[in-house]
């Protein structure tokens, strides 16, 4: 019962992209969070509203920091001195994360085309090389259904690989190793193997990259059993979700976005995790529940600043958890607001938004007072003219008509 | 009874040091005589950018024994599957390896159990040669809770971990770059131990494989890649599959070794000698000239892609067993009335645990949804209704 809103042609002007760097400063950006940071601690886990949980099971006594983000909403401008933790950008985040998990654990390895000596294409595994070695930094031919499965294979004997595919588009060819063995062998082997390894890599719609570069595999990957999705978004849970993710027993898929590597933002020197199965609230709101991931949380925010001006209340989640889904905060805020537009740049057809349409639906119906909206990118190959390629994806202008319609 | 035991190295003369013959039957020993005998295999090796192994194997009469009660109690099974799989206890698919036999038991007799091996949907034999037992064998494949897999694998998934056996894998040839990435994982833990890939002749024309091989070559892991050439892949035989059948050749810059499959000392050199290269030099491939009896499965006669006079013809002339059992027999180190008392043994064998298998129990409706995750890191985030949010730190 969801109405299918593709709002055809951005006959709005388009207020462009900013591109390159973000000063996630801006309250916009930042999640919310006012606590006070405490020193000697090692781990936390910090809920998406901010609470945190101390010691859940009880079995390990550390002293958790409750606020793993210094950013504070509406602190002045001070100097960047004063304020906690270090500025960086989102792929030197991912490189933090990384290099401090091959520090933690020997069995950690990183795979891919182009990793060790070229540094990465997108500088994710710079100067790791150097630092661990041939080992554990490789470098592989341009044979992604084989490396692939040698990064299951060597994870079915205990190591951790990290095994990066160098546009999500290429890991189609390695679709058999992940779908039937990594996401199969736990349960068909009856619990005899784990297969902890994190597959990355960058996918999303970039600068006129052409039809090839530019798919988003999620929505492929979603209907196998056994894997978990995560999509990252910010320095912050880009980091946080990295960690969690090699330290997660499970097959994790790390879906990185080409136009979000050169994000900044001051992130906490401590060492956080983010929980892979929950979804952040980015800003809360009444009106309206605004469900998004990736690089189109950017757009949403871009659009909640137009409709807080025109007096509209939006709550902005990044589901962050492509699978599973994070029904219960997202069930939280549509009891809350009732109503739901999913943003997304999956296409419409069998994309993400269409499984999370069908979740919420049967879920929540109760609680909706209007049909599901889910803004999805057009059912075409990416183009590379421009023009046509930013029409292809969701803009800020169709979320605020979009919104504006489902309000009335 | 004669006993005799073999002190000199020749092979199958009948220079036998005999005591009296007396009218008491003595009870042989064979089961634990381990004085050396060699033999010759029955063909010499081909060999690709290397120097073939001698053709003489060392073995002595409890291993030969071993390898008859092996390959018979597998015969045996292979055999008792098929009467199942028509008695509809068994559904999907059943692969069988009877004929192959040699391949599995001569690869144990030269390696550890902390060597790895993997292989394709035809593992049954594979997983008894590991140390599966047969309980488990029967229990998985009728998809019974006491199933190596808790009946949740099926036929094509067999796993042993704590004796390194790593599957039973229904994609052809997919399971090649996991047992490159084995191999990955033992150079990278310093090990010393090799990871054999089994894979079959439909499987050698696979992309993946000759991937896994560059990379394999390329970092120096020890993978030894195994084809088990049966010369069908399902129905189409290898000469109307592959423009160079010679799949031991395959591997171009990577040494290969062709090897009679039939004969199971002539498999246990060649594994031995591939695991001595693999650890010094890099992969290897072996290819083993073997043959099956019954069809690609149970869905296939077996008989539209081959005649019924080749099939006969093999197993007059080729058969694994009887081969072993010329070969204890003009060794005088059984009777045949031994040996027919050990088959009779596994047959029974295999049917007491048939029966038993048949009372293991479904699997638990509630096993439906267990081990499709690990639990580890992270919250319980199924369903709308959770109270609370429950982290766990690694």
């Amino acid at each position: 019962m969801a109405a299918i809103f593709q709002g055809v042609g951005a006959a709005a002007a388009l207020s462009s992209l900013p591109s390159n760097s973000f000063d996630s400063n801006k309250s916009v950006f930042s999640p919310r969070r006012s606590f006070s940071v405490r020193k000697g601690a090692s781990f936390a886990v910090v809920r998406s509203d901010g609470t945190v949980n101390l010691n859940p099971k009880g079995r390990r006594t550390q002293q958790l920091i409750p606020n793993a983000v210094a950013t504070k909403a509406d602190s002045a401008a001070a100097s960047s001195s004063s304020k906690p933790g270090h500025e960086l950008l989102l792929f030197e985040a991912l490189l933090e994360g990384l290099e401090e998990e091959m520090e933690r654990d020997p069995r950690v390895c990183v795979m891919g085309e182009d990793v060790g000596h070229y540094g990465g294409s997108y500088k994710v595994t710079k100067g790791l090389a150097k630092k661990f070695g041939d080992l554990r930094v490789l470098d592989t031919p341009i044979a992604e259904n084989s490396f692939t499965g040698m990064g299951i294979g060597a994870a079915m004997t205990g190591l951790r690989p990290v095994v990066e595919g160098m546009n999500m588009g290429f890991l189609l060819l390695a679709f058999n190793q992940i779908s039937n063995n990594c996401g199969m062998l736990h349960y068909t082997s009856g619990g005899q193997f784990t297969i902890p390894i994190v597959i990355r890599g960058p996918g999303g719609v970039g600068r006129q990259l052409g039809a090839e570069h530019s798919q988003r595999l999620e929505s492929y990957f979603q209907s196998i059993p056994g894997i978990q999705m995560v999509a990252c978004s910010t320095p912050y849970n880009a980091k946080g979700l990295m960690k969690a993710a090699i330290r997660s027993e499970n097959p994790v898929i790390l879906f990185e976005h080409v136009l979000l590597y050169n994000l900044k933002e001051r992130i906490p020197d401590e060492d956080y995790i983010c929980n892979l199965e929950e979804a952040e609230m980015v800003r809360p709101g009444e009106h309206v529940t605004i469900l998004t991931y990736s690089r189109m949380r950017y757009h949403v925010m871009q659009a909640a600043k137009t409709l807080v001006n025109k007096g509209y209340d939006p709550e902005v989640i990044d589901i962050r958890s492509l699978k599973p889904f994070d029904l219960y905060t997202i069930g939280n805020s549509v009891k809350k607001t009732h109503r739901v537009l999913i943003v997304e740049e999956c296409m419409r057809t069998g994309g993400i938004g269409a499984s999370l349409t069908a979740a919420i639906t049967e879920n929540f119906n109760d609680y909706l007072d209007a049909p599901i909206v889910c803004l999805s990118s057009q059912d075409v190959p990416t183009p590379y003219a421009g023009t046509l390629e930013e029409v292809t994806v969701v803009q800020p202008a169709q979320i605020v008509t979009a919104v504006e319609q489902l309000c009335q | 009874m004669a006993l005799s035991y073999l002190r000199s190295s020749s092979s199958r003369s009948a220079n036998l040091l005999k005591p009296l013959s007396s009218s008491l039957p003595l009870r042989r020993h064979i089961s634990t005589d381990t004085t050396p005998i060699t033999v010759e295999t029955s063909v010499p090796f081909t060999s690709h950018q290397c120097d073939a192994p001698s053709r003489s194997v060392e073995t002595n009469p409890k291993e030969l024994l071993t390898f008859f009660r092996d390959m018979a109690l597998m015969r045996r099974m292979e055999i008792a599957a098929d009467s199942l799989y028509k008695a509809k206890l068994i559904r999907g698919f059943c692969h069988l390896y009877d004929g192959q036999e040699a391949v599995a038991v001569g690869m144990e007799a030269a390696i550890t159990k902390k060597d790895c091996i993997i292989t394709s949907y035809r593992d049954h034999c594979t997983f008894i040669g590991r140390g599966g037992t047969l309980l488990e064998v029967f229990a998985e494949l009728m998809g019974r809770q006491g199933g190596c897999s808790k009946g949740k694998g099926g036929s094509m998934h067999f796993y042993k971990k704590d004796s390194n056996f790593y599957g039973g894998h229904g994609i052809v040839g997919a399971q090649v770059p996991l047992g490159c990435g084995l191999a990955f994982a033992q150079k990278y833990s310093k090990d010393e131990t090799v990871t054999f890939a089994l894979y079959g002749d439909g499987a050698a024309n696979q992309g993946q494989l000759f991937e896994a091989l560059n990379i394999s070559a390329l970092w120096d892991l020890p993978a030894i890649l195994v084809c088990e050439n049966n010369h069908y892949g399902m129905g189409t035989a290898e000469w109307r599959a592959a423009k160079s059948p010679a799949y031991y050749k395959r591997g171009d810059y990577v040494p290969g070794l062709k090897v009679d499959g039939m004969d199971a000392l002539a498999v246990k050199q060649a594994c031995k000698f591939a695991k001595e290269h693999a650890l010094k030099n890099g992969p290897i491939i072996l290819e083993m000239d073997t043959y099956r009896y019954h069809g690609h499965s149970m869905s296939d006669p077996g008989s539209t892609y081959r005649t019924r006079d080749e099939i006969t013809g093999v197993r007059q002339e080729r058969d694994p067993i009887e081969r072993i059992r010329k070969l204890i027999l003009s060794h005088d180190l059984a009777t045949e009335k031994e040996l027919k008392d050990i088959e009779k043994e596994v047959r029974k064998e295999v049917d007491d645990t048939i029966t038993q298998a048949k009372e293991s129990p479904m699997p638990d409706p509630s096993e439906l949804f267990t081990n499709v995750y690990a639990k580890g890191l992270g919250v319980e985030s199924f369903g709308a209704d959770r109270k609370e949010l429950r982290a766990s730190l690694p």
